[in-house]
């Protein structure tokens, strides 16, 4: 059905696709497995039409194609239900199932009627007992989940990538969905089937295909391989104990989680019963899948739910109640967030304004701001953590990602915290950057403080963490010492089975 | 260091030389605009929207916006008026408080900052978008000015009152000396104390002030009770100055406001703006009305230019943010 041919895909410096050649069959299920940043969505992105721009050949049915856009590969018959949700809250099912390709009668106006009717029979294939005429914001999750599903089904593609479909929905809706794989994989459709549930892919693919750092590893069929030789594949890289300086004992407890919750409504709790120590001295790793619940649990930690939470938090040995992140950051705990451009940085302000803005009162002289003070502290961190800019005025959107990440950094320092919470802090800079960003944090560790680490990254964990937390659907599984862990133990505690 | 620095002066100079060009133009047509006289008409006239238009900037720079300051003026300028003149007369209680001038200016300006307050309160603790809790706040302080007034006028005070709005000192017009203290108060605040940093951290990136320890709330609510405040001083300006509270006064006040803030290159987005922007902007009304008048230009036409400009401003200034 498809074929691809040396795909590569280069990134502003990353290649996340190398000479990527498959092959997905008509009337099968193809699971296409990898660790985070494998490659497979630039993959899905490449095949839906997302990304025009790349090297190597795609012959689709035979035919060499090249889309242009996501509407050309629609039309071509290839349908993509991403992840994230792209429903219009307000309308009904049947507009949005029918968005962008209505039915119109003779006179121009929509035949309302006609996609009511179309609406009503792809819900009943999905089993769905809902009017179609239903808002879709009143929908659960999975219930509107299944109508991306319906949509693709409206469309008649030949081709249908689903990633993570299940990763919102209940057990019996997954049943539903896996009922109406298989009666696409008798309509000789071609399904590719992206998840990190392994059981899963055990219980419905035919083949599958592994992805690592942008290359095609292997492929097969699915009943050749088991659990843990598909994960030896997608881990790959020889097994070796890393090589770390355990130089202080940790000691002193700085915090302590006990029994941390974050409900939500009508779902499965995002946190469910964490309890852990950080103490002086050490970098906890937190490795976890996507959607494990690793950034909310950084988040709650700072306050920033606090409502949904539940459990006790305690510093120094003192139970705190952190209701926002002035709590927090009063408490001596502080975030570095994983999109430092949406919550980390005003890219709009200068370097040192930045810098300055949660320790204002530094730079005070009787009430007013002395620029000649908060130049100074710019300067002072700008030094310390080597940040490359031309000076402390420039704006901060200037910057490049490893610069933006220490300027985060740097306007915490000044408050001198004892717990830093870091999520993904070497997202999206290279390799030099990444590892100044390490000999920071060990910098930062031997004079006293704790650090959690939030990382996608097996090796970054590996190489980093003085101890390692593993956490899947929102329960740490784990708790591995750094001179037990292995990618291989670590990812298998992160893969659910259920 | 200093490419930040020109590229925000730039801003700022556009709008200089857009007055410049407007004083030559109209100094070249006019003989009579070039006159000590006429310049300080021209500032006396825009004394009032410069004290709106400076809380108006506080307020957009937070990425927000206040529609409510021309009647928020209206009320207050009235119930200083009828305090001054009428006092509160409680005559079942055999009650009657009078007001001297500062007690009726004061409690107009409380007045002003308890509604601003009370738009802050709205618009933080209820997420009502700034929009729609100052469109609500228009009527309502307008209706209220009504019922305050029974829609009839007050007027005539004593000439120290009418000396706020009409008086001369130091050779200027009391209203410019007012709105001169506020211009300089307002730039040490944005520039010079915490809470101007927050106002700007906040319409840059309002996840990453939260994240920082910010209590973004409570600094919005300041900024909002700030320009009701501010509107309550302009309120007291023009009764003082017509000698009478007018139940209509201040009828779409808030869009010349908001024209001078836009047209000083504040950004609605929010981040990006200056109080010095704001009275250039306010200048370049200012002029635009004063020169088109002494051309004799007809009203209709006075309006069309005027909206002119400020499209005129705001394109100018999207390219140039397009260039950075």
């Amino acid at each position: 059905m498809l074929v691809t041919k040396n795909i590569t895909k280069k990134f502003p410096g990353v290649i996340a696709l190398e000479n990527v050649s498959l092959q997905i069959d008509a009337g099968k299920v193809t699971a296409i497995i990898g660790e985070n940043g494998a490659g497979k969505s630039t993959l899905m992105k490449i095949l839906s039409g997302v990304y025009p721009d790349y090297e190597g050949q795609i012959f689709f049915k035979d035919r060499p194609v090249h889309f242009s856009g996501t509407a050309a590969a629609q039309q071509a018959g290839i349908a993509i239900i991403h992840q994230e949700l792209n429903l219009i809250p307000y309308l009904t099912i049947t507009e949005n199932i029918f968005l962008g390709s209505e039915l119109v009668n003779s006179f121009g106006l929509l035949d309302k009627k006609g996609m009511q009717a179309k609406a009503r029979s792809l819900l009943q294939t999905l089993d769905m007992d809902i009017e179609p005429d239903t808002i879709v914001a009143t929908l659960k999750v999975g219930q509107q989940q299944m109508i991306e599903i319906a949509k693709a089904l409206l469309l008649d593609a030949e081709l249908i990538i689903m990633d993570e479909p299940t990763s919102a929905i209940t057990e019996s809706e997954v049943e539903t969905l896996f009922k109406v794989i298989e009666q696409l994989r008798k309509d000789n459709k071609a399904i590719v089937y992206i998840s990190h549930k392994l059981n899963e892919l055990f219980k419905i693919s035919d083949n599958y295909i592994v992805l690592r750092d942008g290359r095609t590893i292997e492929s097969g069929t699915m009943h050749s391989i088991t659990h843990d030789g598909l994960i030896k594949k997608m881990v790959g890289r020889e097994i070796k104990p890393m090589q770390k300086e355990f130089a202080n004992a940790a000691t002193t407890e700085l915090l302590r989680l006990e029994h941390i919750c974050l409900t939500q409504k009508d779902k499965a709790d995002k946190l469910n019963n964490i309890s852990f120590t950080v103490n002086s001295g050490e970098i906890v790793g937190i490795f976890g899948l996507m959607g494990a619940g690793r950034t909310e649990l950084l988040e709650t930690i700072f306050g920033l739910h606090p409502k949904a939470r539940s459990g006790n938090i305690y510093v120094n040995g003192k139970k705190l109640v952190i209701n926002k992140p002035f709590d927090a950051i009063r408490a001596g705990i502080v975030l570095l967030p994983e999109d430092r451009k949406k919550d980390g940085l005003v890219l709009g302000m200068e370097v040192k304004k930045n810098i300055s803005l949660p320790c204002l009162e530094e730079v005070e002289v009787t009430g007013f701001l002395n620029d000649k003070r908060e130049s100074s502290l710019a300067r002072k961190h700008i030094q310390q953590l080597g940040i490359k800019t031309p000076s402390e005025n420039q704006l901060t959107k200037n910057l490049s990602g490893g610069n933006q990440q220490k300027i985060v950094l740097a306007k915490w320092l000044e408050r001198n915290p004892k717990v830093l919470l870091l999520d993904e802090p070497t997202r999206g800079i290279d390799v030099n950057a990444k590892n100044e960003m390490y000999k920071l944090m060990q910098e930062l560790v031997s004079k006293g403080m704790g650090i959690i680490m939030v990382s996608s990254e097996l090796t970054e964990i590996l190489t980093v963490s003085n101890r390692i937390l593993v956490m899947a659907e929102g329960k740490i599984t784990a708790e591995i010492p750094a001179h037990e862990a292995t990618e291989d133990n670590v990812l298998k505690a992160a893969i659910s089975i259920n | 260091m200093k490419l930040t620095q020109y590229k925000n002066d730039f801003g700022k100079l556009q709008s200089l030389i857009a007055l410049l060009i407007l004083c030559v133009v109209f100094g070249f047509l006019s003989d009579k605009f070039f006159t000590v006289a006429n310049g300080l008409n021209v500032m006396r006239q825009i004394s009032v929207n410069i004290c709106i238009a400076v809380g108006m900037t506080l307020i957009i720079i937070t990425a927000g916006i206040d529609l409510s300051v021309g009647s928020v003026l209206a009320l207050c300028g009235a119930i200083t008026a009828g305090l001054l003149k009428n006092g509160i007369a409680l005559p079942s209680f055999n009650l009657f408080i009078g007001f001297t001038i500062l007690g009726a200016i004061l409690a107009g300006i409380i007045v002003g900052s308890l509604l601003g307050f009370f738009n802050g309160l709205v618009i933080t603790k209820f997420k009502v978008p700034p929009f729609v809790a100052t469109l609500a706040m228009l009527t309502v302080a307008r209706g209220l000015t009504m019922l305050y007034t029974n829609g009839f006028p007050i007027s005539s005070f004593p000439v120290s009152f009418s000396f706020i709005g009409a008086g001369w000192l130091l050779g200027l017009p009391v209203p410019v000396w007012i709105a001169a203290i506020i211009v300089i108060a307002a730039i040490i605040v944005t520039k010079k104390i915490k809470l101007g940093r927050y106002i700007y951290a906040i319409g840059g990136n309002e996840n990453a002030a939260r994240l920082s320890g910010i209590n973004i709330n409570r600094v919005k609510i300041i900024t909002y009770t700030i320009a009701g405040a501010l509107a309550a001083v302009g309120g007291i300006i023009v009764t003082a100055r017509l000698d009478s509270a007018q139940p209509n006064a201040g009828t779409s006040y808030e869009l010349d406001a908001i024209a001078a803030v836009v047209i000083g290159g504040t950004s609605l987005s929010g981040g990006r703006g200056s109080i010095w922007g704001t009275v250039l902007g306010a200048l370049i009304i200012g002029v635009l009305n004063n020169g088109l008048v002494l051309l004799d230009v007809s009203p209709f036409w006075q309006q069309v230019v005027k909206g002119a400009v400020i499209l005129l401003a705001v394109i100018i200034d999207k390219m140039n943010s397009k260039n950075e």
